[in-house]
């Protein structure tokens, strides 16, 4: 799979604090990589550097085979802020129409009422900024963020402000996204929802990649848990190869078997392993 | 490029409309125009007092000259200072203010550019402010002559100066709103306005008490800071043609001191407003936002 998004030993230190340390991480087209880790861990800054925002200390980081920040590689790019504001006196087709004349989009109005649809917005074309709810502000950041049709969409905490019905419709949103190929790097909090969505998982901490992987393949298993008649018993490191065999041994020694169950460590627990417990 | 440009001045205006800005704008400068009109109506019709003994002639001064020239200083010296004021509102925050409050990160990633996008901002503040200055320049020039049946000795040239002072206050406050917030980067450029037009006045109190140091200082300080140079190349340009004690008067006029352009200060003014930009695009695109 050809990298949409490619970071090579990337480094930024904010007047002498490393933000990021030799980060290498990839993203290719159609793949949804979460971006997990502690506050200050320097998830914001590797999406800033991705959009051009922020200029590296070292290393590169390229967009489809041109350095970020170029003019080239932003025409490829949505993005959404962790902390943005939009002016309060636009409504939300007039933001879409000034971002389509800024990153050059032919879609028009078509392309704007489509936007506004998929973010569940349709009737919200005329209605102002400042008259919108956090969450409703939040799903308006987003279709502007895919305005132009970008093949990479860097989202920063895109679900922070959202209530459980509002992370749904993104949710559907990512999925609708991954079908027509565009590589979002999602930047979360919410492991479940990163769990949920995601195809892989990067999780950085203090400027570090620590651990780079697929949700399955980054949890472990954490033993069989049995439940007898003399209690529950717990097979520390077994797995699911080995259930049946644990099985049948209490049953040779007299134990009537009500439940079993072949534990894995969640990507919480991953999570928590990888950065220490540190938090922001 | 163009398109570019056109779409960002576009929504610079739009804001400063929805934000009813421009009306605020419109109302107070009609309120002054009409304050300005009685004062011009009833300065004109009572100058005769101080021009001469009743019935003496000759005048010492010329009463029409003399008043016209006066207030009409004045109203240059209130376009000045309001299209200043407006200058500097246009450009509040949009470099540091905006991107601390999220408004400019969005604009920034769009392939636009950021010395575009910045000089998208300047052209529309500046054009705003300059085009601001213009009509009230034209509204009180208007207005003295139908008060007083005065005009200047020379109508264009002084109100185009104006203009391109207000645009290098626009282009100073854009450079400020690159490295201050937003409360400093207005202190700070209406401390330097207000030291320019010091400045000139220093220039002038100089030259009327014969001091060469206290005059270089205010000429040397008005050449670092050309909207003041600029204004009183304005004044100077009103009477240039006005002879005698009437003219002598009027370059002491009390709303800042006259001096005549000198070969370079437009050309000078451009270069000065072109640095300023080019140190402000090149501030902006270092900047981690």
């Amino acid at each position: 799979m050809a990298a949409v998004l490619a970071a090579r030993a990337l480094r930024k230190s904010y007047r002498g604090k490393e933000a990021l340390v030799g980060v290498d991480l990839e993203v290719g087209a159609g793949e949804l990589l979460g971006l997990l880790g502690p506050n200050g861990a320097g998830k914001s800054t590797l999406t800033k550097i991705a959009c051009g925002l922020v200029r590296p200390s070292g290393g590169s980081v390229e967009v489809l085979g041109v350095p970020a920040g170029s003019a080239p590689a932003r025409a490829a790019v949505g993005y959404l802020a962790e902390l943005f504001r939009f002016p309060g006196w636009c409504s939300a087709d007039e933001l879409l129409q000034l971002h389509q004349r800024l990153c050059g989009s032919q879609g028009g109005a078509s392309e704007r009422a489509g936007l506004l649809e998929l973010v569940e917005l349709g009737d919200a074309a005329g209605v102002r900024v400042e008259a919108m709810s956090k969450g409703m502000q939040q799903r308006l950041g987003i279709a502007q963020a895919l305005v132009g049709s970008p093949r990479l969409l860097l989202l920063d905490e895109p679900t922070s402000a959202l209530d459980p019905v509002g992370r749904r419709i993104v949710r559907g949103l990512l999925e609708e996204l991954r079908r027509r190929d565009v590589a979002v790097l999602l930047n979360s909090h919410l492991l479940s929802e990163v769990e949920l969505v995601c195809d892989r998982v990067a999780i950085i901490n203090q400027g570090m990649l620590v651990r780079e992987g697929r949700p399955a393949d980054l949890e472990r298993s954490r033993g069989v848990e049995v439940e007898t008649a003399s209690g529950v018993k717990l097979f520390e490191g077994a797995g699911r190869e080995e259930a049946p065999e644990i099985v049948a041994r209490l049953v040779a020694e007299g134990e009537r078997i009500h439940r079993v169950e072949v534990l894995s460590s969640t990507l919480e627990d991953v999570y928590l392993e990888a950065v220490r417990g540190r938090t922001g | 490029m163009a398109r570019s440009v056109a779409t960002v001045v576009g929504y610079a205006l739009r804001e400063g409309l929805r934000r009813r800005v421009f009306l605020a704008v419109l109302l107070l400068s009609l309120a002054f125009l009409a304050l300005y009109a009685v004062g011009a109506h009833f300065a004109f019709r009572d100058a005769s007092g101080f021009a001469g003994a009743e019935g003496s002639e000759p005048k010492i001064l010329d009463p029409k000259a003399f008043t016209g020239a006066t207030i009409f200083g004045l109203a240059m010296f209130t376009s000045l200072f309001l299209g200043s004021v407006l200058a500097v509102f246009l450009t509040l925050g949009i470099v540091r203010g905006d991107a601390e409050s999220g408004l400019l990160q969005p604009l920034v990633v769009r392939p636009i550019g950021r010395t575009t996008l910045l000089l998208s901002r300047f052209l529309a503040a500046a054009g705003l402010a300059a085009a601001y200055v213009l009509a009230i320049y034209a509204a009180a020039a208007a207005i003295t002559w139908q008060a007083g049946h005065w005009a200047p000795d020379h109508l264009l040239g002084p109100g185009l100066a104006l203009a391109l002072a207000v645009a290098i206050v626009a282009a100073l406050s854009l450079l400020a709103s690159t490295f201050l917030s937003v409360t400093a980067q207005g202190i700070v450029v209406f401390m330097v306005y207000g030291a320019g037009l010091t400045a000139g006045l220093l220039a002038q109190i100089g030259h009327a008490i014969r001091s060469d140091t206290l005059h270089s200082i205010g000429h040397t300080a008005s050449w670092a800071l050309p909207f003041e140079g600029l204004y009183a190349a304005s004044l100077h340009a009103l009477i240039s043609d006005t002879s005698g004690l009437t003219g002598v008067v009027l370059q002491l006029g009390p709303f800042g001191g006259s001096e005549a352009a000198g070969p370079g200060l437009i050309l000078w003014a451009f270069a000065y407003a072109a640095g300023v930009l080019a140190l402000a695009a090149l501030a902006f695109g270092r900047r981690d936002l």
